[in-house]
């Protein structure tokens, strides 16, 4: 199996430098974990109107958890809590192989890197572990 | 196998394990995952099945099921006589004096779910103390906060040196008046540090505290002989040491059995039964409530009988010669950091690798067919202590040979080409 189809380049570049790390002091808080491996994140979310207008984590995971977090920070910022809502929709079905053989929503722009986490099962936890705390920290929110 | 044959194949034993032919013992080992020869080395998660055990478990239903203690005829009375035989080869593995000391469970947690629950029940109160330690493995501390809750008692825990040993000193000044039960791990399944457990039930004993062990990791890899460490309690479990999942063993030295009160309720337990009250049976049937794993049990004898075929002794010296290669290659490898180098390890390597997360090196590697854990191995206050979310563990067992450990190594190397 190629390698390369897991840990694409993107990837493995958002997981040396993940962006948007850091805390938003004063903003709503959410933990994400993966009990069975002990990953971890905080996510720091600040929602005006309806809009994302940041985001930002910290934590401690895996490339596939780190870069995913970091790419999902890119994706959703500056964005309403419905299109969030429908990029988290577009990724889930990537990552769990539900879009099948068809090629991925170009939407997803970068997101798209992660196709090949839905040939690996026991990863796609790590690949959604921070879309489920964004979902909670913007359910919180409302 | 009869004992006659048993006993000429130990006497042919030669001081070195014959790697080659134990591994043809293991149907599995010639699978190809991805494609590639497998590389296992998680046998400290589970270990592989021999083609006796497999064997065995088939005869088992076959020509010999039964249920046990129950029927008159002839399949009950032979699963009995059988789940009996594994009770008394289970006495002779630990060197326990009585058969009645054996008790069957589901795996080692559940053996030490019996005893956080029966113990507890009859000696454990309000303002109590139970002392564990910072290398346990989850099922060696959650049984025992469950029952702090339950019964107000206070749950302390040995620290850990930067080796990964046990404080000894520490361990003895946190033995006080109120402590009931000292509760801890014979060897570390996240480090391999094998504990010193005769001078700690030493220093137990001395001050009237008795001591339970969590034997999950050494029944596999060591020769065991209760009444040498003095344990009041030792729990293990059956699949980490060749024999079927489902079963366990629980032995409680001389008669502590018989001064707990009963775990589960049910049929097999029970001497007379009304319904104003009901007796119960004395161990080890008061404490097997129901129809057991019977067939795993039966077939776990098999895996007993291979590892005292095989030898303990020849089992841990091969062992301890891959461990020490692995500790050597994979120790030198650029940025990484070994955690547990106590000396005189069972058979696991636990480390991190500078900027690669531990499960990006086992997808990794399994894409090459080598298959080790990653994780916090159900020991997160142990990672604590080591500052480390999560190691990569590569576990080693009889069967494997010093070209899996050079797999092992250049899988590493791949994985710093990836992560470069």
């Amino acid at each position: 199996m190629d390698l390369g189809a897991l840990y694409e380049e993107v990837i493995l570049d958002h997981n040396r430098s993940p962006r948007n790390w850091g805390d938003i002091p004063g903003a709503t808080h959410v933990d994400g974990r993966n009990p069975l491996c002990g990953d971890r994140i905080t996510l720091s979310l600040q929602v005006e109107d309806d809009v994302i207008t940041d985001v930002r984590f910290t934590g401690e995971g895996c490339a596939i958890s780190k870069a995913s977090a970091s790419m999902m920070t890119q994706a959703v910022k500056g964005k309403t809590r419905k299109e969030a809502e429908a990029i988290f929709e577009g990724f889930h079905d990537l990552v769990m192989g539900k879009a099948g053989t068809a090629p991925p929503d170009k939407s997803l722009g970068s997101l798209r890197a992660f196709a090949g986490v839905s040939r690996f099962p026991a990863r796609v936890k790590c690949a959604t572990m921070a879309w489920h705390a964004l979902r909670e920290g913007l359910s919180r929110e409302s | 196998m009869n004992t006659v044959a048993m006993a000429d194949s130990a006497r042919a034993a030669a001081p070195a394990l014959d790697v080659e032919r134990i591994r043809a013992d293991f149907p599995i080992l010639q699978i190809r995952p991805r494609g590639r020869p497998l590389v296992y080395l998680d046998s400290a998660a589970t270990s592989q099945k021999p083609r006796q055990v497999i064997d065995a478990l088939r005869r088992y239903y076959e020509e010999e099921n039964g249920n046990i203690h129950r029927g008159v005829h002839y399949l009950s009375e032979l699963a009995t006589l059988r789940y009996d035989e594994t009770r008394e080869a289970t006495r002779r593995f630990l060197n326990a004096e009585s058969v009645n000391e054996v008790v069957f469970t589901r795996n080692t947690t559940e053996g030490i779910n019996l005893v956080a629950s029966s113990f507890g029940q009859a000696f454990v109160r309000a303002g109590d103390e139970i002392v564990v330690s910072l290398m346990e493995h989850h099922s060696n501390i959650v049984p025992w906060q469950l029952l702090c809750e339950r019964s107000g008692a206070v749950l302390r825990a040995v620290p850990v040196t930067d080796t990964g040993e046990l404080d000894l000193g520490a361990f003895e000044s946190l033995l006080g008046p109120r402590t009931r039960l000292v509760a801890l791990t014979w060897v570390s399944n996240s480090l391999g540090t094998v504990n010193p457990v005769e001078r700690i039930v030493a220093i137990a004993h001395a001050r009237g505290i008795p001591v339970l062990l969590d034997g999950a990791q050494a029944a596999p890899h060591l020769a065991i002989d209760v009444r040498a460490v003095g344990c009041d309690f030792l729990a293990f479990s059956g699949h980490k040491m060749l024999g079927p999942t489902g079963v366990g063993v629980l032995y409680a030295r001389g008669d502590w059995f018989d001064r707990l009160p009963p775990y589960q309720g049910g049929g097999d337990m029970i001497d007379t039964v009304t319904i104003e009250k009901t007796t119960y049976a004395k161990a080890p049937s008061r404490f097997e409530a129901g129809t057991p794993d019977i067939g795993s049990v039966v077939a776990f004898r098999a895996a007993i009988e291979y590892l005292e075929r095989t030898g303990l002794d020849a089992i841990q010296r091969h062992e301890h010669a891959l461990v020490a290669e692995a500790t050597a290659q994979v120790g030198a490898l650029p940025g990484v950091r070994l955690v547990g180098t106590a000396p005189g390890k069972a058979g696991v390597l636990s480390f991190t690798m500078e900027g690669v997360h531990p499960h990006d090196i086992a997808t990794i590697l399994d894409q090459h067919g080598i298959a080790i854990r990653a994780g916090h191995h159900c020991t997160q206050p142990l990672m604590q202590r080591f500052g480390c979310g999560a190691t990569a563990r590569a576990s080693f067992y009889l069967y494997n040979t010093m070209d899996e450990v050079n797999a092992l190594v250049a899988g590493l190397h791949r994985v710093r080409e990836v992560f470069a």
